[in-house]
């Protein structure tokens, strides 16, 4: 047996005796931006295949979901930094073994890339908006700016794509390049968090769907999706238990231990496993709402955010 | 040059002086430490033993609150010490999560704060504020690179261990044993 403790009263707040340096914004934001990444990648994949027309939601009404998230998700950063006035330090330096740096840059380009994106298709989605607040006689400078955008509408979705497969992996990589928190600390918590990212993504577009076609496509694309979360979650699980005993301890949290309620009823079962179930039955004929399975797909993602946020920072080397 | 420090648990018996001293001489805000004392029971009565450390920043030389620091707030200057400037830091905990041995705090100011082995004493010559006042001389400082030093002929004598070394951080705090 061995027990250990602090003799000098070591209490620091937001440290001992579990770390509480991350809170409720980062879990937020990890979720926005993984959401946000999905929307842009389907709107600039399905806009370069040329299928603007055949899936209008997820190239045009959709694509005002982006610049909204990816501003609260870098308002909910700013809110949890301690030091927020130096924020503009991030970009006086690129560092390339900072997952945090890459974030920084990367949203700094794509979000101004993606109000560009949903700007273009202003006039074409809200007309009667339009119509009231003309916003386009009073403000000269934003036709050249429309004008622009859609002369390079290709380059922009070219570059749109990269750029939001970094930002839902870096969601990821985010947590996972901490070696010192075991439960973070696995090499398949990118691509998780990029594939959850990218269906949360495809069920808010199934959510904003008015055509058959469109949310028959990404019910399927959703429900491919979903499997292969389910395949990589069973992977992590794998990785720890194969893992170190601090590895070991972490995954405990997880499947014995205070998160797994959470984890296995809400993230599992409730946001992936039943709507996989909800989009096969509706895929092969059956009638069912699809608001439901996409509901329970993006409030799934966002659970799994807090739980790994969460129960990350519980688990250390030491103490 | 490689600074380390080597504290010998054989001769400690967790006073906290250093605690108290790191806190006078750093300013460190009430609540708050930079370095503290641990005591590991290990076994099963009537056969125990016990082992009474002081801990503190490891100043690892792969360390990777320096690799995931953002704004390059965090770095390492001559002699593999580990220091934060306050105006880069944005405080956004990244350091704090990816250190394994949680040395570092968020500074009621903002910015990330840690044990800088006393680097302003070291320039003018005088040893950490911790090891200068240990009143049982359990700690010693010096340079690892000099085969001569105190450190260097402690670390070939005598067993010691380093914290967590399983965390492939490469610490540079030692502990005899």
């Amino acid at each position: 047996m061995q027990e250990e403790l602090f003799t000098s009263g070591r209490h620091i707040p937001n440290i001992d005796p579990s770390l509480e340096i991350w809170h409720w914004p980062i879990s937020v934001y990890l979720f926005l931006g993984g959401l946000a990444a999905g929307i842009l990648f389907f709107g600039a994949l399905l806009y370069i295949l040329g299928k603007e027309d055949e899936y209008p939601t997820a190239v045009k009404t959709a694509s005002i979901i982006p610049p909204i998230a990816l501003s609260i998700g870098l308002l909910a950063l700013v809110y949890d930094l301690t030091h927020p006035l130096y924020t503009w330090q991030l970009y006086t330096t690129f560092r390339i073994e900072s997952p945090m740096s890459w974030g920084a840059w990367v949203l700094l380009i794509t979000t101004p890339l993606s109000f560009l994106w949903t700007f273009s298709y202003y006039r074409e989605v809200y007309p009667k908006l339009e119509a009231k607040l003309k916003v386009f006689k009073r403000f000269k400078f934003l036709n050249t700016i429309e004008k622009f955008t859609i002369k390079n509408k290709k380059n922009i979705a070219y570059a749109l794509i990269p750029l939001a497969l970094i930002l839902g992996v870096y969601t990821g990589i985010l947590l996972s390049a901490f070696n010192a928190r075991p439960l973070w600390n696995n090499a398949i918590l990118g691509p998780l968090f990029l594939v959850s990212g990218l269906s949360t993504g495809a069920a808010a577009i199934i959510l904003l769907s008015k055509t058959k076609t469109e949310k028959h496509l990404f019910g399927k694309i959703d429900l491919g999706l979903i499997i292969i979360e389910l395949a990589l979650i069973t992977h992590m699980i794998m990785g720890y238990y194969a893992g170190s005993q601090v590895q070991l301890e972490a995954m405990q949290l997880l499947i014995a231990g205070d998160f797994t309620l959470m984890f296995f009823g809400f993230v599992v079962i409730l946001g992936l496993i039943v709507p996989a179930i909800l989009e096969f039955i509706e895929l092969i004929g059956f009638k069912v709402p699809v608001v439901v399975p996409a509901l329970m797909v993006i409030i799934g993602g966002l659970i799994f955010r807090f739980v790994m946020v969460e129960a990350g920072q519980l688990t250390r080397f030491l103490y | 040059m490689r600074y380390a420090m080597v504290i010998d648990t054989l001769k400690c018996v967790g006073c906290s002086d250093c605690v108290v001293a790191c806190q006078t001489e750093n300013n460190v805000p009430i609540g708050y430490c930079r370095d503290w004392i641990t005591e590991t029971v290990d076994g099963t009565y009537p056969n125990i033993a016990l082992e009474l450390k002081s801990e503190r920043c490891n100043h690892c030389a792969n360390a990777p609150c320096v690799r995931c620091c953002p704004t390059g707030a965090s770095h390492i200057v001559d002699g593999g010490i580990v220091l934060v400037t306050a105006d880069e830091c944005i405080g956004c905990g990244a350091c704090i999560e990816s250190c394994p041995y949680d040395a570092r705090y968020q500074h009621p100011d903002g910015y990330v704060d840690k044990c800088t082995f006393c680097h302003h004493r070291l320039q003018k010559g005088q040893l950490p504020a911790c090891v200068s006042v240990c009143p049982t001389k359990c700690m010693y400082f010096g340079d690892l690179d000099n085969p001569n030093s105190e450190v260097s002929l402690l670390l070939k004598n005598r067993k010691h261990k380093t914290l967590a070394p399983e965390a492939g951080t490469d610490p540079h705090v030692f502990y005899l044993i």
